[in-house]
């Protein structure tokens, strides 16, 4: 299959899928959808960040083989990815997959918008790291098809997700979420909808305590990932990671945590706010932790 | 423009990103345990802004960016004025 689209189509991929917010993850799924023979139309707030995603979609496809994944044609990908301006665009889209910032108050305008404008079949596809799936069906009129997906960057290259039904989610929606993972070449780790699920509440909390070694002077960054590499045998260390994520997208994540439980465990690392401030947000800005070569 | 050779330069970004790594130009970086395939992506880039080059597809293999060594012949294939210099 190395280099080539699939074209089969089955059940859940016949439709156009939206994926709102064309930030790191939206790009990554959008990609991946386009990659595995999905048509996409990629939502964002204006036009300037949809033409930025499309440039990083055509990057990364071209950088795929060299990442360890397939040989891709950058054009025959990007063909299948169309972009609208507001969530209005995505009226027509049978399934949606929501990735924007990680903040309530912007999820909840989101969704409210979607609940408008899309059908009543619609499934809602939440790509959080963080806000719990109940709470966001909470806002709309169909929480029995809303479904948290927590995708993992980069996401073409990972082989898994953590599915995460809400209290009032069907079995209908759990397997034809299922159901496009598996078209997307995505195995699914179910867990109970709990904030965090099982990868923040253990990563964001190591994250930040990292960040807390940096900001109290206890280790250099290079020193805190050094030992996470070498001596228990990680790929990356906790800041690189922080790097990759996104400096805001890991305090956005610890606060919500903070926020959610109201326990001083979650408490954010200032350092981590500090830097969000300065742009510093790892390697989508060029410097985070960590300085990096950017085009 | 820069008096260093491609080779110099490249090995200079490597060991810019990895100080604490004792890296020559015959090292495979991909090799020492803690780089991984994100630096590849940062390499290309690299490489194409500071040589002005455009790498193509076929010439996007892991091979070509183990050592600074394969990254300068890489340089050379694709702009021999800038090996040259």
């Amino acid at each position: 299959m190395r280099g080539k689209i699939h074209h089969e189509r089955n059940g859940a991929d016949m439709s156009l899928i939206g994926v709102i917010g064309a930030g790191v993850m939206g790009v990554g799924v959008a990609q991946n959808l386009a990659q595995t023979g999905h048509d996409v139309v990629l939502v964002d707030r204006d036009e300037k960040i949809l033409s930025d995603a499309l440039a990083a979609v055509a990057r990364n496809t071209r950088m795929s083989r060299l990442m360890g994944g397939p040989a891709l044609d950058v054009d025959e990908v990007l063909a299948r990815i169309t972009t609208a301006v507001g969530a209005e665009g995505a009226a027509k889209c049978d399934l949606v997959i929501e990735n924007v910032t990680e903040d309530w108050e912007t999820k909840r305008q989101v969704y409210e918008t979607l609940d408008a404008v899309c059908g009543p079949g619609t499934v809602f596809v939440v790509n959080t790291s963080a806000i719990p799936i109940t709470k966001v069906g909470s806002v709309t009129t169909r929480p029995d098809k809303v479904i948290g997906v927590h995708f993992m960057n980069p996401v073409p290259a990972k082989p898994a997700v953590e599915l995460i039904p809400g209290v009032h989610t069907s079995e209908e929606t759990v397997q034809r979420t299922r159901d496009l993972l598996s078209a997307m070449g995505k195995k699914s780790v179910d867990v109970k909808d709990s904030c965090g699920f099982i990868s923040n509440r253990v990563l964001m909390l190591t994250v930040n305590e990292a960040a807390y070694l940096v900001h109290e002077g206890v280790a250099d960054a290079e020193s805190v990932d050094e030992v996470f590499r070498s001596c228990f045998g990680h790929p990356m260390g906790p800041l690189e990671t922080a790097d990759l994520i996104g400096v805001d997208t890991i305090l956005y994540s610890v606060e919500v945590l903070y926020e959610h439980y109201a326990d001083s465990k979650y408490r954010p690392c200032p350092l981590l706010k500090q830097m969000t401030d300065a742009g510093l947000h790892g390697r989508k800005s060029g410097r985070g932790f960590y300085t990096y070569a950017t085009n | 423009m820069s008096h260093l050779t491609a080779q110099e330069q490249i090995l200079d970004f490597v060991r810019g990103r990895y100080p604490q790594a004792e890296i020559d130009a015959t090292q495979d970086i991909f090799a020492l345990g803690f780089v991984n395939s994100l630096f590849a992506m940062e390499l290309v880039m690299y490489v194409e802004k500071t040589f002005d080059v455009t790498i193509p597809n076929e010439e996007l293999r892991i091979d070509n960016f183990r050592t600074a060594t394969a990254m300068a012949e890489l340089v050379a294939r694709l702009s021999p004025t800038v090996a040259a210099a």
